[in-house]
């Protein structure tokens, strides 16, 4: 046995489902070509110190929402995500789940 | 918690991330720029399949083999890619050796680069300011805080991992394990063994 069993034990690889989603997304669109890693680790890196100017981040949601920020950011700028249509699109998503019966799937409406 | 009832009239509404998250999906998807079945499947590799496990597979098979060793201390990428460990962030992998003279710890003081292939997703600390500040400015203290003493005439060594170079530990073999096969030996090596925050498991 380790010596240092807090540090040994296994953790999920995400503590969050979202976490995932944000890494898979940020993956898939580095295989598709739409940036590539370099220029990506130096936004988030500039993210990271821009956060942790004010608090000690602990590299767990915190790490992720500025995963989160630099991927609205950067598809900001490339184009391939307008802000005013990820925050309509965010509200379509928090009415369909304020409108479906709890235990049913939730779905967007088709015409959003 | 924006929903503290107990039961739920409506499916329970997930935190303003992962709302920001879906809506990114969903526009993406629309435009043809991802396909969610790829998303699952990234998420699965990630979750089920790469893990430290592949990198202490290395790790044991240099300790048994010579000339395995020698080829991956010289260049790592390729000779761990025919074992079937590469694709991302493993683009060039480097792995540092162990001595009594020096201990090796990698640390990425920019952001949280990795060897994603042979060692998965990092873990939280790894991630966060108080490590990647301070395992360059006081590695011996950080590593007294993770249980690793080293002894005196033993040098600490902090490599810095970045977009483009990723860089494994290949700890020291414990003392006793010679004639192990692989897999008991792979069994000895942790992820923060390779990470250098650890040592190897002793065996009982």
């Amino acid at each position: 046995m380790s010596s240092c069993p807090e540090h040994s034990a296994p953790e999920p690889a995400f503590e969050q489902p979202w976490h995932a989603q944000v890494f898979a997304l940020t993956v898939a669109l580095n295989e598709a070509g739409r940036f590539d890693w370099p220029d990506w680790a130096a936004r988030f890196s500039e993210t990271l110190k821009r956060h942790g100017l004010s608090r000690e981040l602990d590299g767990g949601d915190d790490y992720f929402h500025a995963w989160l920020e630099t991927l609205e950011a950067l598809l900001a700028e490339n184009g391939a995500a307008d802000p005013d249509e990820v925050t309509a699109i965010r509200r379509a998503w928090e009415d369909a789940y304020l409108g479906t019966p709890h235990g049913q799937p939730v779905h967007l409406p088709s015409s959003r | 918690m924006p929903h503290d009832h107990h039961d739920h009239p409506h499916a329970l509404l997930p935190p303003d991330p992962a709302l920001r998250v879906k809506a990114l999906e969903t526009i993406l998807t629309r435009k043809g720029l991802i396909d969610p079945a790829a998303l699952d499947e990234i998420i699965d590799t990630y979750q089920n399949r790469i893990g430290p496990q592949n990198g202490a597979r290395v790790v044991a098979k240099a300790w048994s083999d010579p000339a395995f060793r020698a080829a991956l201390l010289e260049d790592a990428t390729p000779v761990v890619a025919d074992l079937g460990y590469y694709g991302r962030q493993g683009e060039h992998m480097v792995v540092v050796e162990n001595t009594p003279a020096r201990h090796n710890m990698v640390v990425c003081t920019l952001c949280s680069c990795y060897p994603w292939p042979l060692l998965g997703i990092p873990p939280g600390w790894y991630k966060s300011d108080a490590y990647r500040a301070r395992a360059v400015r006081e590695p011996r203290k950080v590593l007294a805080e993770f249980g690793v003493t080293l002894p005196e005439g033993t040098a600490v060594r902090v490599w810095d991992s970045t977009a483009e170079v990723r860089y494994l530990v290949l700890p020291m073999q414990p003392e006793g394990t010679e004639g192990m096969s692989e897999d008991e030996l792979a069994a000895l090596v942790t992820r923060d063994s390779m990470i250098g925050t650890g040592l190897p498991k002793v065996p009982a």
